[in-house]
């Protein structure tokens, strides 16, 4: 007696959400049904297990047939193919472009080619995350990419206009993006400690300010590309180690500040302002993030600072530079301190 | 030149990609109409395309505006090969034809591909220009108006009720031509869709004339079928029900009755004198000639076309035999009569009336016939198969007359066919009607003519037996009316029509199905068919029996929208009657089930026997609670001891008859409860005790029933989920036996109900209402079970109140009192009418039952089973316990957000805007809303192939998009008439053809319903209101891929 057919339509789309969530996960309809039975939410339905596959399998066929749809959500709202009320293709689109942290993590910064690709079942077997759900996500943020690279305007409101995300999600992907672009290598045993959300934020303290389009909003590729002109003028910060009348004058005025409360390293400015001084450099500006940690974080960290500390000592160190009156760089230090502070503040775990 | 038709090509939307190279496409679109074709520019490069064309223009007579399909059809140009077709949109124009329906057809279609399903969205603008045409001896019938809605819809009221009307056209199926064989199957489906797009045009016309030939303007009860007969041809056939509809002033809502709304007296005839001819036009047959001629061409000799005889259903018992045949309705017979014997079928596609309408209900009448196809020869003169079908209606019109009957309602037709052989069915409800709704111009209730208001109050006047006491039909038990104790009425009661919207009622109603599997020898030809045709009374007498059965488990007494389909396939019959159980309490309580052993005396047979009629017991008592069946207390006042007062009201009615106190002491005592016996030592009774503990009540909070509304709820809130499911099983094991081929299929059916339950326990509590199951033996070692119905939630803190306007049990009896005195009235006359009347019934019902000598032998098998029947007595004292609903914690949201009514025109949408909720329901309305217009009848016929099943997921996948598919279309051709819901709609037809060795699936679907405008009842104003519903950000281009 097999059942050789068995479909349920309604005319309105009927999902519920936690099989949608096991159809994302990448579970196969055997273990959905397995899932859903252990997880004993049924038992007062006294649901029998053909019930529940037969249940599942409609489920997993609308969603199959709605995936087409939610490769563009803008499709979603006006095919006719399906009703779905707003509040639902608001859930499907967000829950579909939703993505696991410790997947991402994997792929961040790395090239979104059929390279990587194939190293998902790797990624899968590393993370828990099931190959095909690390499929999805990684088409996601490879559609994402392909989509927005060709856009003018900001980088965060076109993901949102484009792909109907809410706000956060839609900052996350532009941070993928960012990423992915400008190959900033995350993958380094020394950034392991990092989470995607530490660089996440820190993607989005670049795009406010080092790129192009913190300056001018209506050119391509302005979120993406950083700010040539600004990473030239970045060079010019070398005085503060080069010249030594200058840094001797610096180093006094951080250590006045802080007197008594933290230890005064100068040796920590020679890091920053080499980071600085080296982003026109394709290739550093891939290991900004490594370097941040060698030159600055594990330095404080094996001087035991708290976070406290160290933050104490940044804020000074940035401010007391507008002090030295020979320092003729006040603007590019801000806009270079500013995003460095912020970084180091979310990277620094006590 | 009697029309203008012009169309526009406005733009197209998410077109797939014709072009690999570039990634695009170069679209353009042909505008086909009758033989005129006309072209768009190529819009070149875009899956967007902006055709915006001029207005084609094509000049028609208004017989081809009624038959042809306008038709669109999307192509990619391409310079070097033929141009590829990307789809097409077939458009009915015929909902531009009346005046008061929709003016435009406007909006986005999806492009269909019959190999590819749908393909992108075009948008259209159609209108027609109609010259006033004064051409009597046109063939058109522009502006007849067609409803699909069983009951005379909102906002209308049906001034006169013409009665049936019929047609049908046959063709060759081009999926059998020769031509055929060379073409794609591509071309060769859409040649299948545009006839049949033309057949259902062409039929709509002609049964248009026939009503306009009878002096009305609508058609109400639509039904419209396919019978795809293979080799032998295609027929499309309908029926439905010709009316005078007049519109209802807008301002009277849903809940007005035609009777309160204001009538036009001006037309009041002096309908006194009840022999007074009414109506001249009859409903004729255009192909009316005698069977014999078309026997020619009939392979099946008249010998082996047998029809199989009528079950008529209305329970079974020793027959009481009362002297009292009750005057009045002798009286109002003969006056009814007159008027309905005039037409050659006096029957109703209707199921619900407006009250005052139905008298009395027989009970249901049906006719089977087993026939043998042969190739149509001749397209242009159906006579064949107009012939069967005539004789199909008069068997069910003697049927009708058998049971003291001149009309039958809820009338519906069917037919099942596997190869060369097929069963036409027929059944209805045999019923006494209100004569004044049959002739012009006593339209009111509230009319002069006292003498032909029924004396019966409505909340039980249609249990009152129409047929003679003398001369029953069948063996029943009578007892007085347990409502107004005046008039007899059966122990059980079953009909096709929906529950009369006054009739009392206790407790909640119940969705009962009788399961049955046979098996039969593969054969050919007559013998085949010879052997079909002895099946089908055995396994309607089965059917019945489970009905009974369960019914009484449920302890209920009668059954509305009993529909029982036959399906024959090459190695068995599979029958499946479905039907809504509801304790009348006018009629008596049901009896228990009473289990008994053949063979007594052995320990173990008897222990066994016991547990079973606990269980039986206790499934009594629990369905009883779950029913909230609890019936008056005077029920067991009755059974205890003659009570008086009813007593002294039948005394009082029959002052003169001398045996009157006799009579009604003998009937009380029949109102004692009958236990069904069932013998567990039988096969069948082991099988029916089975089949009857296995069907499980639906989970707390969820409801059904097969018909409109379901009785016992009143309360709904708006939300609602139309779905469609269908379930094809395959036999792994051949030789099964009939039990377990029967067990198979009785949990195909339960598994199905339990499956609905579960997806829908969000919606709890929720009502599965209009469950329309149907049943097909696509081939060998397969059965198709395909469901429609809707699930409606209602408020549970409500379900037992009942509103206002309907009448309460106790403001009924009292209400009675003050008709008493009309009626003693009439009582001198009750002698002499009595026995006129009995004369009358009994030539025709004896020449009726003498002429089916076949039956005789089943018939007898109806009674010895019913001798069976002993007295047994089961305590209902259980008292009322409300129903404590658990209502499941899971995601409660309900599954549509209401989409205001909108204005149509204006958010009639180009680019991006959101697509607008279109609500689909099987029922004739929509609960916390109002239909304010009907904007046309939806009539599709969609074939859908694949030659790559596998990758489609499966017969399950391809199906599953072709119903999603359906959906869609429908919704966008009721969006595009200006409609936001279709009311009414069925599924009529899914025939389904697989052969997965070759990858192929072949799939066609027939649905219909009616467009409608509804606005919410607590919105005021009618249109003009443009909520946007879409979400904000869809506002956004939608041509971003």
């Amino acid at each position: 007696m097999a059942v050789e057919l068995d479909v349920f339509v309604g005319n309105t789309i009927i999902m519920s959400e936690e099989v949608y969530q096991l159809w994302l996960d990448g579970y196969t309809v055997n273990d959905a049904v397995k899932v859903r039975m252990e997880g004993g939410v049924l038992d007062e339905f006294d649901a029998k297990v053909d019930v529940v596959l037969s249940d599942t399998m409609d489920q997993y066929r609308t969603f199959q047939m709605c995936e087409r749809l939610l490769h563009s959500p803008t499709k979603l709202a006006n095919q006719l193919l399906f009703q779905i009320p707003p509040h639902r293709q608001a859930t499907l689109i967000e829950r579909y472009y939703a993505f696991d942290d410790v997947f991402v993590r994997e792929v961040l910064g790395k090239k979104l080619s059929k390279g990587t690709k194939k190293d998902l079942d790797d990624i899968s077997a590393k993370t828990g995350v099931m190959l095909k759900s690390c499929r999805r996500q990684f088409d996601n943020f490879k559609r994402v990419f392909k989509v927005v690279e060709e856009l003018k305007g900001p980088l965060v409101e076109n993901i949102r206009q484009h792909f109907l995300l809410s706000d956060k999600l839609a900052r996350d992907y532009a941070a993928i993006v960012f990423f992915a672009n400008n190959r900033f290598e995350t993958g380094k045993r020394k950034l392991q400690y990092l989470t995607f959300q530490d660089l996440a934020f820190c993607a989005g303290q670049l795009i406010n300010n080092w790129t192009v389009g913190a300056v001018d909003n209506m050119v391509e590729d302005m979120d993406v590309d950083l700010d040539k002109d600004f990473l030239q003028e970045l060079k010019e910060l070398k005085v503060l180690i080069t010249d030594k009348d200058l840094l001797d004058q610096h180093k006094s005025l951080v250590c006045t500040a802080l007197r008594g409360k933290t230890k005064c390293n100068l040796n920590l400015s020679r890091g920053l302002v080499n980071i600085a001084t080296k982003l026109t450099n394709t290739k550093d500006v891939r290991d900004f993030f490594i370097d941040l940690v060698e030159k600055f974080i594990e330095p404080c960290r094996s001087d035991h600072w708290t976070a406290a500390d160290m933050k104490l000592y940044l804020t000074h160190y940035t401010n007391s530079a507008h002090i030295l009156d020979t320092f003729k760089y006040q603007v590019v230090w801000d806009r270079y301190m500013g995003v460095i502070k912020s970084c180091i503040f979310k990277m620094y775990h006590d | 030149m009697p029309g203008k038709l012009k169309a526009k090509i406005v733009a197209g939307r998410h077109l797939p990609v014709m072009d690999r190279a570039s990634d695009l496409t170069d679209a353009f679109v042909e505008v086909k109409f009758g033989n005129t074709t006309f072209k768009t520019d190529v819009y070149p490069k875009s899956l967007n395309p902006q055709w915006n064309s001029e207005w084609f223009k094509f000049e028609v007579d208004d017989e081809d505006l009624q038959d042809e399909p306008l038709q669109i059809t999307v192509l990619d140009h391409d310079t070097y090969s033929a141009n590829d077709a990307i789809g097409k949109v077939y458009i009915d124009i015929d909902p531009l034809l009346y005046s008061e329906a929709a003016s435009v057809i406007s909006g986005w279609f999806p492009i269909y591909d019959t190999i590819h399903g749908i393909r992108g969205e075009i948008n259209v603008l159609v209108k027609v220009e109609l010259f006033n045409d004064l051409n009597r001896f046109r063939q058109s019938s522009c502006g007849v108006k067609f409803f699909c809605t069983t009951s005379i819809p909102k906002g209308y009221r049906a001034a006169i009720v013409h009665g049936f009307v019929e047609e049908l056209v046959v063709n060759e199926d081009p999926e059998y031509q020769w031509i055929d064989r060379i073409r794609t199957p591509r071309a060769s489906n859409e040649a299948r869709q545009r006839l049949i797009f033309l057949m259902s045009g062409e039929l709509q016309r002609k049964i248009g004339l026939k009503v306009l030939e009878m002096g009305g303007n609508a058609v109400v009860g639509y039904l419209q079928c396919f019978d795809l007969e293979g080799e032998s041809g295609l027929v499309v056939r309908a029926i439905g029900t010709a009316c005078t509809l007049e519109k209802l002033s807008s301002g009277s809502g849903t809940h007005t009755h035609p009777n309160t709304a204001p009538a036009s007296n001006a037309c009041n005839s002096p309908s006194k004198d009840g022999k007074e001819s009414p109506l001249a036009h009859g409903c004729r047959s255009t192909h009316n000639s005698p069977v014999h001629s078309a026997c020619s061409s009939q392979r099946l000799s008249q010998n082996f076309s047998v029809s199989v005889p009528t079950l008529i259903f209305t329970g079974m018992g020793s027959g009481s035999m009362g002297k009292d045949a009750g005057p009045l309705k002798t009286l109002l017979r003969q006056q009814t009569q007159t008027a309905l014997e005039q037409r050659e079928f006096p029957f109703f596609t209707l199921t619900s009336f407006p009250s005052g309408f139905l008298l009395h209900v027989g009970g249901v009448v049906s006719a089977r016939s087993v026939k043998l196809l042969d190739r149509i020869h001749n397209p242009d003169e159906p006579e064949t198969r107009d012939a069967w079908w005539e004789e199909i209606r008069q068997e069910i019109k003697s049927h009708a007359k058998a049971l003291g009957c001149h009309a039958v309602v809820g009338y519906s037709e069917s037919t099942s066919i596997c190869e060369e052989v097929c069963i036409l069915s027929a059944s209805g409800t045999a019923a006494i009607l209100n004569p004044r709704y049959m002739r012009e111009g006593c339209l009111d209730l509230g009319g002069s003519d006292q003498r032909f208001e029924d004396p019966s109050p409505s909340s039980c006047g249609f249990c009152h037996i129409p047929y003679d006491e003398l001369n029953m039909p069948f063996p029943a038990q009578l007892t007085y009316c347990f409502h107004c104790r005046r008039q007899k009425v059966p122990d059980v009661l079953f009909t096709t029509i929906d529950l009369p919207s006054d009739a009392a009622i206790a407790g909640k109603g119940c969705f009962i199905q009788a399961r049955l599997c046979r098996l039969k020898k593969k054969g050919q030809g007559e013998a085949n068919a010879t052997a079909i045709s002895n099946q089908l009374p055995f396994m309607e007498y089965e059917l019945h029996t489970q009905l009974m059965n369960k019914l009484k488990l449920r302890s209920m007494n009668a059954l509305f929208g009993l529909r029982i389909q036959i399906s024959v396939g090459e190695n068995m019959l599979l029958g499946l009657a479905s039907a809504t159980g509801v304790y009348l309490t006018a009629l008596p309580a049901p009896g228990g089930i009473q289990i008994a052993g053949k063979t007594p005396g052995d320990l173990n047979t008897e222990q066994h026997i016991l547990n079973i009629q606990k269980r039986i017991n206790d499934t009594i008592a629990k369905n009883k609670e779950f029913y909230e069946v609890n019936p008056p207390d005077l029920t067991e006042e009755v059974v205890g001891s003659p009570i008086p007062e009813p007593r002294l009201r039948s005394r009082l009615f029959r002052s003169h008859s001398e045996s009157s106190d006799e009579l009604s002491e003998l009937d009380l005592s029949h109102g004692k409860k009958d236990a069904f016996v069932l013998e567990v030592d039988d096969t069948d009774a082991v099988e029916d005790i089975h089949s009857l503990l296995t069907d499980a009540s639906p989970p707390k909070g969820f409801y059904s029933c097969n018909t409109e509304t379901m009785p016992g709820i009143y309360n709904w809130t708006s939300a609602l989920q139309m779905f469609t499911s269908v379930r094809v099983l395959r036999l792994s094991n051949a030789n099964l036996s009939n039990q377990a081929l029967n067990k198979v299929f009785t949990d195909l059916c339960e598994n199905l109900l339990k499956s609905f339950y579960f997806k829908l326990r969000s919606m709890i509590p929720c009502c599965l209402s209009h469950l329309v199951f149907s049943v097909a033996v696509p081939e060998e070692d397969l059965i198709q079970v395909a469901v429609t119905a809707v699930a409606m939630t209602f408020d549970k803190d409500q379900t037992q109140e009942k509103p206002a306007e309907k009448p309460i049990t106790k403001g009924c009896s009292e209400a009675e009192d003050q008709l008493q005195f009309s009626l003693e009235l009439c009582t001198d006359s009750s002698s002499i009418n009595s026995q006129s009347s009995s004369k009358n019934s009994g030539v025709p019902e004896s020449s009726h039952l003498s002429t089916r000598d076949r039956c005789s032998t089943w018939l007898e098998l109806l009674r010895l089973k019913a001798h069976t029947i002993r007295r047994g007595s089961v305590k209902t004292s259980r008292r009322t316990q409300s129903l404590a609903h658990s209502v499941s914690s899971l995601e409660h949201s309900s599954p549509l957000t209401e989409g205001r009514s909108r204005s149509l025109r204006s958010s009639r949408s180009f680019g991006g805007s959101s697509v607008s909720v279109v609500k689909m329901t099987p029922l004739s309305f929509l609960p916390g809303t109002r239909i304010v217009k009907y904007v046309g009848i939806i009539n599709m016929f969609f074939i859908r192939e694949t030659t790559s099943l596998r990758e489609e997921g499966g017969v399950s996948g391809f199906l599953h998009s072709f119903v999603a598919e359906v959906f869609a279309m429908v919704r966008a051709h009721v969006a595009a008439l200006g409609g936001n819901a279709v009311v009414s709609y069925s599924m009529k037809d899914c025939v389904l053809m697989e052969n997965p060795n070759k990858n192929q699936c072949q799939c066609l679907i027939n649905v219909s319903g009616d467009a409608v405008i509804y606005i919410r009842e607590t919105d005021q104003e009618v249109t003009g209101s443009t909520a946007n519903i879409g979400l904000s950000c869809t506002s956004s281009a939608d041509g971003a891929t």
